[in-house]
């Protein structure tokens, strides 16, 4: 009987653990819209939007982010394309896409050759820890691309 | 929504063919469309710049297409060659039409 009674009424750690479980299980139900991330595939998929079905090569790029991001909600990124920047030759856009954010697309520069030099300064929003991924579109219609990983210990975008 | 209030730093003077950097600011929440309101749980619809755009002497010279994975309050710089003396035109376009602008000179030698 006794023993009965006890399972019956949960005992003060149980009802603790209770409540952390339930609490758990609330955290991950609101994060699960930030759970269902762009993956490589998505990012993929919005490369191709931009670029078509050109393969990108290796080089040229030099992408400056942060290794580790305190604040994911402001990431500083800066990106800085090998050109001669002449009215022949030169990079028309850079397109910046996060693996990790609920959309792939983050930004995309346009330059001109009256810009002299491709590099471009922003501040992004990184979800969690990921892979920053940079496309450079030059004009000779070659693409070049370069990554780099940002360990996020605040994540941005909400949720 | 409070105005958005553009900013812009570039020298007032540079010889001619010297590569410059402008750098610009903008104050904008720049609503990703991601977050849920804490009280009813619905998400708060998507409010940004979109796009960014710098003129000079009426013809573009950078532009720049933004998501909601871009910052609150966005900057952005980037470089120009300071071929003639003239003014610069910056643009940011709103998602709710608004565009938001602001001018600056420079002086080449």
């Amino acid at each position: 009987m006794t023993e009965s009674k006890e399972t019956r009424q949960p005992t003060r750690r149980e009802f603790v653990f209770a409540l952390g479980a339930g609490g758990l299980a609330v955290a991950t139900i609101t994060l699960l819209p930030a759970g269902a991330a762009a993956d490589s595939a998505a990012v993929t998929e919005a490369m191709k939007k931009l670029i078509g079905e050109t393969a990108p090569l290796d080089g040229r790029i030099t992408l400056e982010v942060p290794q580790i991001a305190e604040n994911g909600n402001t990431v500083p990124i800066t990106v800085e394309v090998d050109s001669p920047m002449s009215d022949q030759d030169y990079c028309k856009a850079v397109h910046i896409f996060a693996e990790g954010n609920p959309l792939p697309n983050v930004a995309s520069f346009r330059f001109t050759p009256a810009c002299g030099k491709a590099a471009a300064s922003t501040r992004v929003r990184l979800a969690k820890t990921q892979n920053v991924i940079v496309l450079a579109e030059m004009s000779d219609g070659k693409v070049y691309m370069s990554k780099a990983e940002v360990k996020v210990t605040i994540g941005g975008c909400g949720g | 929504m409070a105005k958005s209030k553009p900013r812009v730093k570039l020298p007032k003077k540079a010889a001619k063919g010297e590569v410059i950097q402008i750098k610009t600011l903008i104050s904008h929440k720049m609503e990703s469309g991601q977050r849920k309101d804490s009280k009813t749980g619905e998400k708060i619809p998507r409010q940004i710049i979109n796009k960014f755009i710098c003129k000079f002497n009426g013809k573009e010279v950078f532009s720049a297409d933004w998501h909601g994975a871009v910052s609150a309050n966005p900057y952005m710089s980037f470089y120009t060659v300071a071929s003639e003396s003239g003014s610069f035109e910056f643009s940011w376009y709103d998602d709710d039409g608004s565009v938001y602008t602001k001018t600056a000179k420079i002086a080449v030698q």
